[in-house]
């Protein structure tokens, strides 16, 4: 039989061995792609050489400006800020009008958008390139902010809803009553507290367009986005250090994003999975 | 969607002989189910694995907030990257491998990507899956938890339950709401599996948006394609319903 300050010693060494566990089931993966996507080909093709030792950077450069992503990198970046202008455009008023208004059908709208959250977008994807033919909007990069604007709208209008509806109304009231518009005092006591709130939901948005790749190479050919050149490339074929080396073009912009916006995570894709 | 329907009925003989065409294409078939054994391997052991993570986090030890990032940091992976981040670890020459070799445990590599590999395929998929998209999983869940009242489990206690018991009568029919939810968002996007297959497997596992991607893409039979997108409609829309007929009252209240 142990005694309690045993027992509680366990139950410590315990805790601390799943959550050691926990980390390295993520973070190993991750530190071990990004190792190879720098290792020297000699290096990665020796078994006997589990962590490489000599890194380059010739394969992320060769990727970038041989292989043609840097284009890429450029049109997914395009895209990315693209959508989040409009998104931004159409999304913010929307949630503004949620958060702050009570009128009929305020509920069923609310629900409607969740509908529209839901519905996958892949089946817009493929009619859409007949319709972009016709409109002759193929295989441009606003047509595919127009796409990821449609998949990402939901998201920012249910994110900013939340977050106006978490600023009080009576400062814009108590702004009103001493002389400012409804424009300005929204523009000058509501954005500025909303701002850090709206600047995640930018980031967010930005993740989500960067990282789609099934609209993004259904719809354009030419003028690939950096996954859906990626994913061509691998397809057709491509020595292991290429693919290693576009983890780390790939993964670690959006994943700065977690530093970036700490604060604001959880509760984010609390409300956008809800 | 109507596009979508027109699309699909588009060439000669129309919606039918589409439908015709595709019912008689072993690939359809083996998409079909490839799809939706993937998500039945998949979905249980992220809800498993997600619903320890969040016990685990809930424990609110010292540094928690640490393995908390940690456990989000999959939510800003793309299913491409993930893919290819799991490549490097069970490629032949990858760091799984290596190390086993290394360790003396194996004589050679064990090879999980070719077509004559296709169960290790599979594996590799569910693996990256299970990685990559638990963290989705997790935040529900945990959010779910944090919902639910101290005074419930103390109340317990004071009565007597040990831990196990408490985690049986009270936490998990308490969280049986954002389970549910969970589950639903996760059957959705499974449906819609595509990146990671295709970086690890090709069209070795036909999955249903990878064989629309095919379509629409190498082959340029937009009908067929049409039609893929549409079957994925139709199953995310039978499970929206699910959705909507059963946990409605649970997302009113929340949102």
């Amino acid at each position: 039989m142990l005694n309690p300050n045993g027992r509680e010693l366990l139950k410590r060494i315990a805790l601390y061995t799943s959550v050691t566990i926990a980390a390295c089931w993520i973070l190993a993966p991750i530190i071990i792609s990004l190792l190879y996507g720098f290792a020297s080909p000699e290096d990665y093709y020796d078994k006997y050489k589990v962590i490489p030792l000599h890194f380059t950077f010739k394969h992320v450069y060769e990727l970038l400006f041989v292989l043609d992503s840097f284009r890429a990198v450029l049109n997914s970046l395009a895209v990315a800020l693209g959508t989040i202008a409009l998104s931004f455009l159409l999304g913010l008023p929307a949630g503004y009008a949620l958060a702050k208004f009570v009128f009929p059908g305020k509920d069923t709208l609310k629900l409607l958008i969740v509908v529209t959250r839901m519905f996958p977008i892949m089946v817009i994807a493929v009619p859409l390139t007949v319709l972009y033919i016709r409109i002759g909007l193929s295989d441009t990069l606003i047509g595919l902010v127009l796409a990821h604007t449609a998949m990402s709208l939901p998201f920012v209008v249910l994110i900013t809803s939340s977050i106006f509806a978490g600023i009080p109304t009576d400062y814009e009231e108590a702004a009103m009553v001493f002389g400012l518009s409804r424009v300005s005092s929204f523009l000058r006591i509501t954005l500025p507290l909303a701002l850090p709130g709206l600047a995640a939901t930018a980031m967010f948005t930005f993740i989500i367009s960067w990282n789609e790749v099934f609209i993004a190479s259904v719809l354009m050919l030419v003028n690939r986005t950096l996954p859906a050149h990626i994913l061509t490339m691998v397809t057709y074929g491509c020595p292991d250090y290429y693919k290693f080396a576009a983890i780390s073009i790939m993964v670690l912009p959006a994943m700065s994003f977690v530093l970036i916006a700490r604060k604001y995570l959880i509760s984010m894709w609390g409300i956008t999975i809800r | 969607m109507a596009q979508a329907v027109a699309l699909a009925s588009s060439g000669p003989g129309g919606l039918i002989a589409n439908v015709a065409n595709m019912l008689a294409d072993p690939y359809f078939y083996e998409a079909l189910t490839n799809t939706l054994l993937l998500a039945a391997m998949i979905i249980p052991l992220q809800v498993a694995l997600a619903l320890g993570f969040a016990l685990l986090i809930n424990t609110k030890f010292p540094g928690y907030n640490i393995l908390l990032y940690i456990l989000v940091l999959p939510l800003t992976i793309s299913d491409v990257a993930a893919g290819l981040i799991w490549y490097s670890m069970l490629s032949p020459y990858g760091f799984l491998n290596k190390f086993l070799i290394d360790l003396r445990i194996l004589k050679r590599p064990i090879y999980f990507f070719g077509y004559q590999f296709k169960r290790m395929e599979y594996l590799a998929i569910v693996i990256t899956e299970v990685w990559r998209a638990t963290a989705i999983v997790f935040v529900i869940i945990l959010a779910g938890l944090q919902m639910i009242s101290k005074e419930y489990l103390e109340a317990a206690e004071v009565f007597g339950a040990g831990s196990l018991q408490r985690l049986k009568h009270i936490t998990l029919p308490l969280l049986k709401p954002s389970l549910q939810a969970a589950l639903i968002i996760r059957t959705l996007f499974a449906f819609q599996v595509f990146g990671q297959v295709w970086i690890l497997a090709g069209r070795d596992v036909p999955v249903l948006a990878g064989e629309a991607y095919y379509q629409q893409v190498e082959i340029k039979n937009y009908g067929r394609a049409a039609l893929y997108s549409l079957i994925i409609a139709v199953l995310s829309m039978a499970v929206g319903w699910f959705y909507i007929r059963f946990l409605k009252s649970t997302y009113i209240e929340g949102g």
